[in-house]
């Protein structure tokens, strides 16, 4: 119980929606500024090869072009650090910001061209004449793995990391199973895709010698700090601000070559720049992710039970390591056996260098294409060894007595990324699951063949990993009209921050949701702050202001005890007033704010994540004819030790899904052969639309609350999310089970589908 | 090249070149930046205004090609201190996250409405799908606009 309970666990209407219903919000590209000029990207149109020459004279020859800027302006290219497991050996294959003589993948930065309008700057990025020696291209993680082409000569390989996740002893494990099966599956390079692109808009106060830069997002601190760095500027004197961001989901935000371009472009013309990305560049330009193939092998009791889990991953990264790069192919090997008890764990993951734009995070990382080779599996291991794929699971699942739970520990890693399951009942939300969607009744239908389609259903369940430490910061400060300014080192990327950081501000504090304003992510409001990744935002930084907005209320009481000559504990403090208990005399947090009481604080979690959990059941029909596959009906049931405000929560688990469902059949990044990307507009890169899913069910607990923060919550932006790709497959598997069909590989496109569909088909 | 044309009921008249296109200019000229311009290549649907009663991509449009024409963005469909029925019922079904695509999706549903107060289900779905959501997964999109359409029975058409 916090406070009143007033706001946190009520469906609070938004905050945020009355500026973006309006079309009030304020998104980069919206903003301006006087003298300000526009930036537009020569970027490489090879995907591998030296750059011969770059003459850039006609460009700056036409009216309204004001400079170009290479990487001979430059001088010292700086590279882009990683922000998240950097690794010894890993700084060999970091990006630099702008391409000097090398180009390693079609979109790379080669030449800033800065004009008056967006529109001549492009027109100026036309007259470049560009000249590359083309070499030939790494075009696959298994080219890569020849290493007969290299991207980094001087590091003589193009494989970046390996991962390896171990527990108990899995060779012995498989050695002495009553069975084991081995398979091999893949999942496509697909993409975040928020509906806006980036931004950046830099100012450079010359005479101050400060650079402010909008657009920011996601973790704004750290790019402060790198892009401070990189421009030899003290952290005073360089401000990352951040406006309305239109969707993250993990990928906008990190440091990006345009992160040093755009200020270092505003710093040389002593002009603001802003630049934005249009969605061709986007498709090249931001990181792209999920491209993985494994080779694994399941050993199991003939009970049913796993005993173990091995094999070999293997992750085309693209062309460098970029700032997230190692998270996917780190969870892949560390998350494999997902919500599982696998006592033996021998995986694998290697990172594999390739000609292609650069990859990391994407909601879920790597967890998506684990649970999809992991869930095929085990669905696989059930129909073997004739037990019921809900009933194998469930024997499975770790159990509520076994809380906490340790993962496999990973190599290299340390104890910094040793995890355990924190609490809750996996087997009570697969129940629910399977009650609520009525398994016993619908699996009737498992391959049934009606009015020209075949049904399939599946059950998948789930575990994310979330609220990645190793703090976050707030301050509270008590307003002259009695309200309360909530400063917070999260960042909103749209998820709702400001809505929910104000329910646990109120609540904590007793006062109206309308008395609590909700300032983040800009680095002028706190000296440090860790900003929105791995679901963390109101784990790490709702436990911060609810620890803030406690010391603020002993603050408080501790001001009024003084006004009224009394002690502490003669002060009741209750909506918005503080009251002497012996005489009743209050006073209004308003007549308490010359007092100009305030509160710094963070919140550490000892690098403790929480663990959502849950699973997920549907139904597909499948069209043999056309191939193509529609969902019926879908539900995921996950518990997320308390809800905060339900409203945004089950927006986060419909979202999520439906983004699962676009990387389960339809999204898909193409590269030929000579490393050229043949998806490059959204009439070729297709994700879900309106027509595409209308019926997704979710439904949320709050049985066992996380025992690492006061607030009990769990992370859960990215849970439901997490089965889609193995629940896919396999419900077309059911439908498709009397042909035989081995759904290995996504996506589940309809030409896939379609041969898996028919013995007379030859197949995929 | 100079315009003219009436933007939320207001007339303006602007110099513009021949090859800008209608979001450009009212983002950038005009300073109406409701309008959001997501892909430029008329596929996202963000930047959907409303051209003499039809939702038009603004990205695919010339600004030029609005000569002597009404233009309704996103910034007029409300006054300034209420939100309408249909905005109202975005916000309960919380139909928008990061409120990007939203522009778009309101206008797009304004001008279906208001022509088709009686719009099915399976039809507002038809008509949002050239409008793309990231966030939602669109559920709560067509559940808001499903609402909205008692409000528009209501409104007597000229």
């Amino acid at each position: 119980m916090i406070g009143t309970n007033r706001y946190i666990g009520s469906p609070v209407e938004r905050i945020e929606d009355f500026r973006f219903l309006r079309g009030r919000g304020e998104f980069v590209g919206d903003l301006r500024r006087e003298g300000m000029l526009h930036a537009a990207i020569l970027r490489s149109p090879i995907a591998h090869g030296r750059i011969r020459n770059l003459d850039a004279a006609a460009a700056r020859a036409i009216p309204g072009v004001r400079t170009v800027i290479t990487a001979a302006e430059i001088d010292v290219v700086p590279k882009i650090p990683l922000r998240l497991l950097p690794l010894p050996g890993t700084e060999r294959f970091l990006q630099p910001v702008i391409a000097a003589d090398r180009v390693r993948y079609v979109g790379e930065p080669i030449a800033v061209v800065l004009a008056d309008s967006a529109a001549l700057a492009e027109d100026g990025v036309g007259a470049i004449a560009l000249d590359i020696e083309e070499l030939r291209p790494v075009s696959d993680r298994r080219a890569s793995g020849k290493n007969e082409i290299l991207l980094f000569e001087e590091a003589g390989t193009n494989r970046a990391m390996t991962f390896t996740a171990l527990s108990g002893d899995a060779d012995t494990a498989f050695r002495e199973a009553e069975y084991t099966r081995r398979e091999r599956f893949s999942v496509q390079r697909h993409t975040a895709l928020p509906m806006e692109s980036r931004g950046v808009l830099a100012e450079w106060d010359a005479v101050q010698g400060r650079m402010t830069v909008l657009g920011a997002a996601k973790v704004p601190f750290f790019n402060r700090d790198t892009l401070a760095a990189m421009l030899g500027l003290a952290l005073t004197n360089v401000e990352l601000i951040e406006n309305d961001v239109g969707g993250g989901f993990g990928a906008r935000g990190e440091f990006y070559p345009e992160d040093f371009l755009i200020p270092f472009a505003a710093r040389h013309v002593s002009r603001p720049v802003r630049w934005i990305e249009d969605r061709r560049e986007h498709l090249t330009a931001m990181n792209h992710a999920r491209e993985a193939d494994c080779e694994v092998e399941i050993a199991c009791r003939r009970d049913g039970t796993i005993i173990g889990l091995r094999g070999e991953i293997f992750v085309d990264l693209g062309a460098y390591i970029r700032t997230n790069g190692l998270i996917q192919p780190r969870t892949l090997a560390q998350f494999f056996s997902g919500p599982y008890r696998v006592p033996n764990v021998h995986i694998t993951s290697t990172a594999l260098l390739t000609n292609k734009t650069p990859s990391g995070t994407y909601r879920a990382p790597g967890r998506y294409e684990a649970s999809f080779f992991c869930e095929r599996l085990i669905e696989l291991a059930a129909g073997d060894l004739g037990i019921d794929n809900a009933e194998m699971r469930l024997r499975n699942l770790i159990g509520a007595a076994e809380m906490p739970y340790k993962l496999p520990r990973l190599e290299p890693g340390g104890p910094a990324v040793d995890t355990e399951c924190d609490s809750g009942d996996y087997g009570e939300a697969l129940e629910r699951c399977l009650a609520e969607f009525g398994w016993e009744e619908k699996r009737a239908l498992q391959g049934r063949l009606i009015d020209g389609r075949y049904h399939g259903l599946a059950v998948a369940c789930f575990i994310e990993g979330a609220g990645a430490g190793p703090k976050e910061t707030a301050r509270l400060e008590l307003e002259s009209d009695g309200s309360v300014a909530v400063y917070v080192g999260s960042a909103a990327v749209g998820q709702g921050l400001e809505t929910v950081m104000s329910q646990i501000a109120a609540d904590t504090l007793d006062i109206q949701l309308d008395q609590v304003r909700v300032l983040h992510g800009s680095t002028p409001y706190l000296n440090e702050g860790y900003g929105a990744f791995a679901s963390r935002s109101t784990v790490l930084g709702g436990s911060a202001v609810f620890e803030a907005a406690k010391l603020l209320l002993e603050q408080i009481r501790a001001a009024a005890a003084a006004r009224f000559g009394g002690s502490t504990e003669e002060i009741e403090l209750v909506d918005g007033r503080a009251r002497n208990i012996s005489d009743g005399r209050s006073l209004s947090f308003a007549e308490l704010a010359s007092e100009r009481l305030k509160v710094d604080t963070a919140f550490a979690n000892n690098n403790k994540l929480t663990y959502t959990y849950g699973s997920a059941a549907a139904h597909v029909a499948v069209d043999p004819g056309t191939g193509h596959v529609e969902l019926l009906d879908f539900l995921v049931v996950e518990d997320v030790g308390r809800i905060v405000n339900p409203l945004t929560l089950h927006g986060q688990a419909i979202g999520g899904v439906v983004q699962g469902l676009g990387g389960a059949f339809m999204e898909n990044l193409v590269y030929d052969a000579a490393g050229q990307l043949l998806t490059g507009t959204l009439a070729d890169y297709l994700i879900p639309t309106a027509t595409d899913f209308p019926t997704i069910r979710a439904i949320a607990l709050e049985n066992h609350p996380s025992p690492s923060n006061p607030l009990g919550v769990k992370g859960a932006g990215e849970g439901p999310i997490i089965p889609v790709g193995g629940l896919m497959a396999n419900a077309v598997a059911s439908a498709l089970a009397s042909f035989g069909a081995m759904p290995n590989q996504l996506p589940l496109s309809p030409a896939r589908v379609w041969l898996m569909g028919s013995v007379n088909k030859s197949s995929d | 090249m100079q315009v003219r044309f009436q933007l939320n009921g207001k007339p303006v008249a602007i110099d513009v070149e021949p090859r800008m296109h209608l979001a450009d200019c009212l983002r950038d000229e005009l300073r109406q930046t409701g309008t959001h311009l997501g892909c430029e290549h008329g596929v996202c649907g963000a930047c959907t205004v409303i051209v003499d009663g039809a939702a038009v991509r603004s990205c695919l449009m010339l600004a030029v090609q609005v000569e002597g024409s009404r233009v309704v963005t996103v910034e007029g469909l409300s006054t300034d201190d209420a939100l309408t029925p249909l905005q109202t019922a975005f916000r309960k079904h919380h139909a928008l996250q990061c409120g990007f695509c939203t522009p778009g999706m309101l206008t797009t549903a304004h001008a279906l409405l208001t022509e088709e107060p009686d719009a099915d289900a399976a039809r507002v779905r038809s008509v949002l799908s050239g409008t793309l959501c990231r966030c939602t997964g669109y559920i709560p999109i067509v559940e808001a606009v499903l609402e909205a359409r008692a409000a528009y029975r209501k409104t007597d058409k000229p």
